[in-house]
């Protein structure tokens, strides 16, 4: 065993000078949600960055002890935003993942899901269809206004949630594929909708297409897309990434295009930043090839306001719009101003800001599934923000984001919808 | 080790959940801001009452088991860095209530686990003013504030921590409650324990309750920023504003070297061979008043040789020239990976000399050091950007420490305008003091805590 901590120790030393920028000043604190709940050490940047030095340095014993305390965790990137020594957290928390993952093993229940089911798209798509047709017989509808559903009897991974039901028809079913030219704008982009949209929020997907095509956007809509990966990462499966990545930049490489545009903010960050950043192992060849994509990948709103320019301001009366900014478009990809002057466009809306607007909605991903008591007092808050500014309608620009925003309301049986901003844009069109 | 029973104790009296001893917990709470090695505490404990913190000192204390109390671990000299022999660590962060924000009377009474930050907005949301803003505002607690006697960008004008303390009451060795201070502005009874208590570095007592002065906000401010091609050029003209009896809310120094590592970080287009930027904001309850101020200093800039001076006409543009101050620790931090901030501090006459003396140490042991700092009162930061991993290296950070500490003293300086003593410092006390100060504080000490067990080490050493 000791030998053994002993080779965890040498991989975990890899991330050594990333891990000694961090001059322990304990800023995070300041804004880690997880912290803000639990207000323990371990649960924020610092505390997790001390354990794996710890680990390193083979002072601590027990590696599943920091292994938990690193799950722990929304990879949400609130404490790298706001880092004085410029720590690249999330870079030294997935990397962290996978080695200590390695070393641990994947949990049984994980593996099947990640490389049996995750890692082939056609396999998965099946399954969610047969799903869809059968969700209602142990769900019920639970808020009109936000369209979501909870457990019609007691169900365990349900629990008390209040969830998005699959959609009946998801995006792929609507729209398959897609190869059009551009027209007047001169640019073609290719569209990965990511498999929220794909699976509960097609309408986001069709929102962003009918755009597209007005703005005369020539579109590459793949056929088979897979996962972006993160799921399979973030548990620290890297094997099971990096065949999605490589699936995916197959099938995109089969056509030209000058962007690569996601509606999920999740997508968006992961194929721009962390394809490149899990890409060390590999080929320079490959390396190259990844880095060609990731570079042209971004948020469809940044595309429209920052490359197309559109979204004229207009002073809008009617619905009361509020906006959630993602942790992955701003923290990550630094967008926060675009998908506001998208919503701003709008003559109908009525845009208002709400307190705390960039703060984490507490979903992160797997986080909720794990963790959903401290997941839903995160979230509460947010609720909470979205309540206070009175507004009829959440839009935010990540359909993960979407899943916990609208669970938290419908809970509280509050009427706010719960929308992407690109819908909202798609409304004035 | 500690205990089975005692654990259970513990168990008992403050719940399972705020007892915490897996071995990834402990390590999480081994070290603070100061660049020390870490000491991993036996048990890490969470009184969420008051009355549980009393029992848990008395039952610490019962057990001869050294306490340290952490609030947000911000501190720079290592003075929450538990014990090496059973070290315990008692946490205050669910001791967070504001009791009281008393707006007739301008005091408010809060616990020691308040983040400063939250406190101060709070503060401001009744119109009223909480002025200590010590660089970890945003996380540190108000206890910690006050045990270190907390400073900041406004020390100048409107004093430190310890200005604004009325009272602390705290628990005893014994599990006792000991009050001192009160709410009226006037109060002289019994010994000033209060003040006793302020910068005491957890080493007296733990504190439950704290009263703090409040007062009106000035209603109008003016920043400027001003370069010069000397430092000396720079501390006349602090000097001159002083002498016209102009006392400025902020006045920031950045040496050359800062200027340069921001200027690297941010792309902003300073000046990058200005000996010195000055920061100086004046703020005050009448406009027009703060209009004349602001004048007069700009005239003061220019008479005593500033190359340029710019100043803010509206609050985006005061926000602009802040922009080269806030970036100065992020831009230092980001150079290399260890930042020893030290926190001399010099009349601030001597500061032309201190800063002299700084660089001919950087070149000496060939080291990069950034200076930055208060310049109203002399508090600079001499940044040392190293490796803690290059042992050479660091060895000469040590030797460049020490010879600033002399040079601060030789000036008729201070080793630490605002970061404590702590573990860091200790060894330099009896330079700065004498062997006869030190005794006294021990016997002090020894009186209140006969076992040594509250924070020990800590300050006076022994």
């Amino acid at each position: 065993m000791t030998q053994d901590l002993h080779a965890l120790a040498r991989m975990l030393m890899e991330l050594d000078d990333q891990m000694v920028a961090c001059m322990k000043c304990g800023m995070c604190q300041a804004v880690c949600p997880v912290f803000a709940e639990t207000m323990r050490e371990a649960d924020v940047a610092r505390g997790k960055i001390a354990l794996l030095e710890n680990l390193a340095h083979e002072m601590i014993r027990d590696p599943q002890g920091v292994q938990e305390k690193l799950n722990l965790c929304l990879l949400c990137g609130s404490c790298a935003a706001n880092c004085p020594s410029g720590v690249k957290v999330l870079d030294i928390f997935l990397k962290a993942r996978v080695i200590v993952n390695t070393y641990l093993g994947l949990p049984p229940a994980k593996k099947a899901i990640f490389r049996g089911l995750l890692t082939k798209p056609a396999l998965f798509n099946s399954l969610l269809d047969l799903a869809s047709k059968f969700q209602g017989l142990f769900t019920k509808p639970a808020s009109e206004v936000i369209g979501s559903s909870c457990a019609r009897i007691q169900a365990p991974i349900i629990g008390e949630r209040h969830f998005m039901p699959l959609a009946k028809k998801p995006l792929r079913k609507i729209v398959p594929s897609l190869s059009t030219r551009p027209g007047k704008s001169g640019y073609r982009v290719a569209l990965f909708p990511g498999c929220v949209v794909d699976k509960i929020f097609p309408n986001v997907g069709q929102a962003a297409l009918k755009v597209l095509q007005h703005h005369e956007v020539g579109v590459y809509l793949p056929a088979g897309q897979g996962c972006c990966g993160i799921p399979a990462l973030s548990s620290g499966d890297k094997d099971s990434f990096d065949q999605l990545v490589l699936h995916n930049l197959e099938l995109f490489e089969k056509e030209h295009f000058d962007y690569l545009l996601t509606p999920c903010a999740t997508c968006s960050a992961t194929i721009h930043e962390i394809w490149p950043l899990m890409s060390g192992d590999k080929k320079e060849s490959l390396r190259d090839r990844i880095q060609a994509i990731a570079s042209r990948t971004m948020d469809i709103g940044q595309f429209l306001v920052d490359v197309l320019r559109v979204a004229a301001p207009a002073a809008g009366t009617g619905v009361r719009v509020t906006y959630h900014d993602p942790c992955h478009l701003k923290k990550s990809l630094k967008v926060s101003e675009q998908p506001r002057a998208l919503l701003r466009s709008n003559p109908r809306v009525e845009f208002v800001e709400m307190a705390d607007a960039d703060r984490c909605c507490g979903c992160g991903g797997s986080f909720n599934l794990q963790h959903y008591d401290l997941s839903k007092e995160i979230g509460t808050q947010k609720r909470n923000a979205i309540v206070a500014a009175k507004a009829d309608v959440v839009a935010t620009g990540c359909p993960a984001c979407m899943l916990q925003i609208a669970d938290m309301l419908s809970q509280h049986g509050d009427r706010v919808a719960v929308k992407h901003f690109i819908e909202i844009y798609a409304e004035a069109l | 080790m500690i205990s089975s029973s005692l654990l259970a104790a513990f168990q008992t009296l403050l719940g399972k959940e705020n007892v915490l001893d897996s071995e990834a917990d402990r390590h999480s709470y081994a070290y603070d801001a100061a660049v020390l090695d870490p000491v991993v505490p036996e048990l890490v404990l969470r009184p969420t009452t008051s009355e549980q913190l009393g029992k848990t000192v008395a039952l610490c204390y019962e057990n001869d088991l050294p306490i340290t109390v952490r609030g947000a671990g911000t501190n720079l000299s290592g003075g929450t860095i538990p014990s090496k022999e059973k070290g315990v660590v008692i946490l205050t962060n669910s001791l967070n209530k504001i009791v009281e924000i008393n707006e007739q009377d301008l005091y408010a009474v809060v616990e020691p686990g308040v983040v400063t930050a939250k406190f101060a907005a709070e503060v401001a949301k009744r119109g009223l003013f909480y002025p200590p803003d010590p660089g970890s505002q945003a996380v540190s607690t108000l206890g910690g504030n006050v045990a270190e006697n907390a400073g900041g960008l406004r020390g100048l004008k409107y004093g430190v921590t310890k200005d604004y303390v009325m009272g602390v009451n705290f628990w005893n060795t014994q599990g006792e409650y000991v009050k001192s201070g009160g709410r009226t502005v006037k109060c002289v009874t019994g010994l000033n324990i209060s003040q006793l208590m302020v910068g005491s570095e957890g080493t007296l007592g733990v504190f439950d309750q704290i009263i703090l002065k409040l007062v009106p906000p000035p209603v109008a401010s003016k920043a400027m920023l001003a370069e010069f091609d000397n430092i000396d050029g720079a501390s006349q003209t602090v000097a001159a504003i002083i002498a016209n009896k102009i006392v400025p809310c902020t006045l920031e120094l950045l040496d050359n070297a800062t200027i340069k590592y921001v200027d690297d970080f941010t792309k902003a287009g300073l000046p990058r061979d200005a000996a010195a930027i000055l920061l100086i904001e004046v703020d005050g309850g009448h406009a027009a008043l703060v209009e004349d101020d602001a004048a007069k200093v700009l005239a003061i800039c220019k008479q005593e040789g500033a190359r340029r001076v710019v100043l803010a006409k509206d609050a985006a543009e005061k926000n602009k020239l802040w922009e080269a101050r806030r970036n100065a620790l992020p831009a230092l931090a980001r150079a290399r990976p260890t930042t020893v901030l030290e926190d001399a501090t010099v009349p601030r006459s001597q500061i032309p000399a201190m800063i002299r003396a700084i660089n001919q140490i950087a070149a000496k042991y060939r080291l990069q050091i950034g200076t930055f700092g208060h310049a109203g009162d002399g508090n600079l930061h001499p940044t040392i950007l190293t490796d803690r991993r290059d042992k050479e290296e660091f060895h000469r950070v040590e030797q460049a420490v020490d010879e600033i500490f002399d040079v601060a003293l030789s000036l008729g300086g201070t080793l630490s305008g605002e970061h404590g003593i702590g573990l860091a410092k200790a060894k330099w006390l009896e330079k700065e003091t004498t062997r006869a100060t030190i005794l006294y504080s021990r016997t002090i000490k020894k009186a209140v805590d006969p076992k040594y067990l509250l924070n020990p080490g800590k300050v006076i050493g022994g």
